[in-house]
Formats: structure tokens, sequence, C-alpha cells
């Protein structure tokens, strides 16, 4: 793995690579002394093009956890507000001896050209461009559903708590995912239908029609239009083992005034129809569990009640953030790659003297 | 077929597996002394933790605990539980040779129910080599918490140090050369041999496969 860019490159193996190393991750961050000497020496730069605080802070731990240095940038407030291109940051970029580049851009695309353009040495990481991917929140989003939902048991709120250890090397295979809500303009919702899919997972999108995306049935997941039908279980699949509601972005709706613009009559409406609510928790199964990428408009898409409950785990998607990033870094920089490969007479890939290296 | 075998201990010649220099009697005869000696260095085995480094440390830790509660007898008597003092560190984020091979996997760190701080931590591990294993180790037990002191267990010590580091308890010191390769092979992780053994467990001696030497590379694995 060189970049990570989108969660339609990652096979499975990779897929749940991530995920086990985020989880051993994850158990380095319960100690007393959370810092590891993984990453010294490297540097990582944010840069930010679009304004994203749980995003950057996430990735700004995540790197400091594992003692990188640790450079951010956002367009406001530098060059770029003066007319720098991308190519030219990138060029700086190069020349300060980047090794991982987190991008987020307002473009699709944009971490795709910064990676292959020829620009960078560094590992691109995608941290959200445009309306296309965010890959580490469809990973931290698996993470989760992982500890929850994958093993033999089901976790039910108010039990012990997910056991990572038979989570390990899991999948989320025949576990049912709902992702609910404003999917047109949600790189959230394209990340997690692909990976969710890679990971055996059945995805059903539930949205008004106006706002999913023109080709939507190409995607490997099922579409819905009834959000009570769907948590009923009247699907093929059944009722869903986790319900992922998505943020209505209405900074994306032109023509918006208070309500969505022309994607929804007025905000009631879209709350009655597609709203998580108390009586739509009490329609999922015992084991469900109920996530959000943040930041969440409590009473649109989500209410106080259902934010708040036992079984929502939307403050742990936050702190699983730290880790599967982490994670990401940690496999994108912590080896060598394989141009960095010396001449063979000098450093052969180590024999496996003492133990054979665990694949 | 390969002649002249590196080491003049009674070859047991395959030509495929190389050069068993340690039998499954030998290690088991070897972790029980290194049992006792861990008893007499420490009095006894009170506040003893046993930390496995994976892979193949962990099952000899574990072989290791249980020797230690059957020379101090029964718990009544202040044996330890075998389970209760063994443990696994995983060292692979604190390597200092990460950015020079390709991505390791992380393994699990997993301490006993009560902690290090004040123990005696034994750490184990298969081979002793460079010690550089045994440095990320430290380095990861100081984040962990403060032992009151540390030891290290090795079953075989084959040489070539890089850093200054001693084993205070070895199962064989084997002098090896650098181009030679040194396999342990323990049923916990290896499964019963193919000829049907009850254990597999052994350790191996052979050349390295590389037809340049890899007599340059020292400082890789342990």
């Amino acid at each position: 793995m060189r970049h990570l860019l989108s969660t339609q490159d990652l096979g499975r193996a990779d897929a749940v690579r991530i995920l086990d190393t985020a989880a051993q991750m994850a158990a380095t961050q319960s100690r007393e002394i959370k810092k590891l000497p993984t990453l010294r020496g490297r540097t990582v730069v944010n840069l930010f093009y679009e304004d994203s605080t749980r995003t950057r802070i996430s990735f700004e731990t995540a790197a400091k956890r594992l003692s990188a240095d640790v450079i951010n940038f956002s367009a406001k407030g530098s060059s770029v507000s003066k007319g720098e291109s991308l190519k030219d940051t990138a060029l700086t970029l190069q020349a300060m001896g980047a090794d991982a580049v987190v991008v987020r851009h307002q473009a699709s695309g944009a971490p795709h050209l910064l990676a292959h353009a020829g620009w960078l040495d560094a590992a691109v990481v995608n941290a959200g461009d445009g309306m296309h991917q965010h890959p580490t929140q469809a990973l931290l989003d698996a993470y989760t559903l992982r500890r929850h939902l994958s093993g033999t048991g089901l976790t039910a709120p108010g039990a012990s708590g997910p056991d990572d250890a038979a989570a390990r090397g899991a999948g989320l295979d025949g576990r049912h995912v709902a992702i609910v809500g404003d999917v047109l303009h949600s790189r959230v919702a394209r990340s997690n239908v692909h990976l969710l899919h890679t990971l055996g997972a059945h995805v059903t999108l539930v949205a008004p029609p106006t706002l999913l995306p023109v080709g939507v049935q190409t995607w490997p997941c099922e579409v819905s239009y009834d959000l009570d039908a769907t948590l009923a279980g009247d699907t093929a699949n059944g009722g869903p083992d986790a319900v992922m509601m998505l943020r209505v972005q209405r900074e994306r709706m032109s023509g918006s005034g208070a309500g969505g613009g022309a994607f929804f009559p007025n905000p009631l409406e879209y709350s009655r129809k597609y709203g998580l609510d108390a009586r739509r928790l009490g329609l999922l199964a015992e084991h469900a569990i109920v996530m959000h990428p943040g930041p969440m408009n409590r009473g649109l898409e989500i209410s106080a009640q259902a934010a708040d409950s036992p079984r929502a785990v939307i403050v742990e998607q936050v702190a699983n953030g730290v880790a599967v990033r982490m994670a990401v870094l940690y496999l994108l920089l912590a080896g060598s790659d394989e141009t960095d490969v010396a001449p063979a007479s000098a450093a052969q890939p180590v024999p496996a003297v003492e133990r054979v290296p665990a694949s | 077929m390969s002649s002249g075998a590196a080491v003049p201990t009674p070859p047991v010649p395959t030509p495929e597996v190389g050069t068993v220099v340690l039998t499954a009697a030998d290690i088991s005869r070897a972790l029980t002394r290194i049992a006792h000696e861990i008893v007499e260095r420490n009095k006894g085995a009170h506040d003893l933790v046993l930390l496995g480094i994976p892979t193949r440390g962990v099952p000899l830790a574990t072989r290791l605990a249980e020797r230690l509660a059957a020379i101090e007898g029964s718990p009544a008597d202040g044996a330890p539980d075998p389970h209760a003092i063994v443990g696994e560190l995983d060292v692979t984020m604190y390597r200092d040779d990460l950015h020079r091979h390709p991505t390791r996997t992380i393994g699990a760190t997993r301490l006993p129910a009560s902690g290090i701080d004040g123990k005696v931590v034994v750490l184990v591990d298969d081979v002793l080599y460079s010690g550089r294993t045994i440095r990320a180790a430290l380095d990861a037990i100081s984040d962990l918490g403060r032992p009151r002191a540390v030891q290290l267990a090795a079953l075989v010590d084959r040489g070539h140090r890089e850093l200054p580091i001693r084993p205070d308890f070895v199962g064989k010191n084997l002098p090896t050369s650098t181009s030679e390769r040194v396999s342990v092979r323990l049923a916990e992780i290896d499964g019963a041999s193919a000829a049907g053994d009850a254990s597999a467990d052994a350790v191996v001696i052979r050349p390295a496969p590389s037809p340049t030497g890899a007599a340059e590379d020292g400082e890789g694995g342990a």
C-alpha cells in the first residue's frame, strides 16, 4: 500500500489488515503512556483546503501518538489565498521533506492528482475530497461495526463490551448496514458502501430520491426510499444490524434558505420521513447500533434521544478514528517502499533468522 | 548433499531442514534448567512476571511458567499461578529497523492482570542474536510500567551481539556464522511435525539459502 485514496482500491485482505492493526493501536491507547516511538523522524503534513476540526485533530493526534512530526497547513491564511496552485504547494512540501501528506480538498480527485502527478514522493492519504471519498472515515466506521457485530456474540447494549480478540481477522460477513440520509453529497456514504461491501456486509441506502446520486444503481448496495420499512426488516436482508445516519449537508445545497433547497420541501418533512427518532429506535433489533459521522444536526436527521441512547456509538467512532488513522499512517510510513530497497548486496531483506515473519 | 555441517554436534542431517541441534527432549531439559535458575536467582518465584516476545517467546514463557509452578509446589505454598504470571510483549512498534524492511504486522501486547510495576520481569525469547529485539523490548517495558528488575531468558544464544545486552538465562550457546540461520520450531506454533512425532519441537541450523551470502546483514530479526 503506497497511498490511501479510495476504499474502492482496498482489497479485503488490506482492509482487514488495517482494521487488525487499528485494534492493536487502540490497545496502546488505553495505556498510561500513549505515545509510541514508531514514526520518529517522519514528517506528516496535514494539508487542509477545507475546514475540518474533527478530522484534522484526529490525524494530528494519530501522527503525534506515533511520534511523527506534524505540520498543519490550512488553506485559509496561507499562500493558497494568494493564488498558489496545488502543484506549487506540493513541490514546496516535497522540498521540505514531507513523508506523508494528509489532504482534504473540496475538489473530488485532488488527492489522486497529488499522489500520481509526480510532484511528491510522499504517501498521500485522502482525508475527504469533495463529494468523492473519505476512506479513513469508512475504515473507522467499519472498525466500529466490527467491534460490535463480528465474532460469535453480538454486543447488546449494556453487555460487558465488544470482544476485540474475537474480531481479529474477521470481516462483516452477513451483516446488514443501513446508511440513511443525504447520500448525494456524502463522501462518507460512497466510501462506506464500497468498503462494507468488500468486507462482506449488505448495505441499504435509504434516502429521498432527490438525495441519491445518478448511477447509484451501479453501486454494490440496495436502495430504499422508506426508512420505516428498512428498519422493520422488510427487505430480503432483514432488519439492519447498524444504522448509519448521514448529516444533511445544507451548505452544499444551493438556493437553500431555511430548508433543503430543491432537495426536500422543508426540514420538518425530512425529519419525519428520514430522521431517526425514539420511535424508529424502537424498531431496531436488540443488538443494533446507531452511528453518525458527525457533526450531527440534532433534530434534523437524528433526534437527541437517538443520539444519546446507549446504542449510539457516535463518541466511540471518534476515539476509533485515532486508532484507525494511526494504523493507516503506520502501514504507509513504517515499512520500506519497494522502491527504497537497496541493492541486494548491501541490505537484503532480512533472512528470517529468528522467527518466521508473521504474515 | 550439504557437505560440512557448520556445528560439530551429533548431526541429524536432513537436507531440506538443516541440522537439528536441539531435539524436543533437549529443549525440555533446557527449559527445566532455566526455570530452576530463575527460582535460584530470584530466591523463589514471588513477584515474577514472564513476558514472552512473539511469536515463539510466548509459548516458551508459558512452558517456563508451568515449570516454575511445578518447582514451587502448590499455590498454598506461594507458588505462582502459571497463567497469571505470563504475558506477551509485542515490540514491533519499538524497533529501530522498521524503515528498512517491509511493513511488519503488529502483534498483541498482553500483560498479566497484576501489571509489571515493582515486579521482576523475565523477558523470554527463542533466539538471541543482535540484541535489537531486546533493546526494543526494554523500551516497550518502560512505557508499560516500572519493573523492579528485568532479566532475559533465551532458548538459544547465537552470538553476534550489536548492543551491550547479555542474557541471564540461556538454554544453549550456539556459535554460528552470520550466514547461517537458526530456526526454532515449537509445537504450539508450528504444529506437530510431518514425520508424525508427537511434538514438533526442534532447533535447526542451516545455511542461508542466498548464494550471494547474507553475511553483511547482521542486524535482522532479533
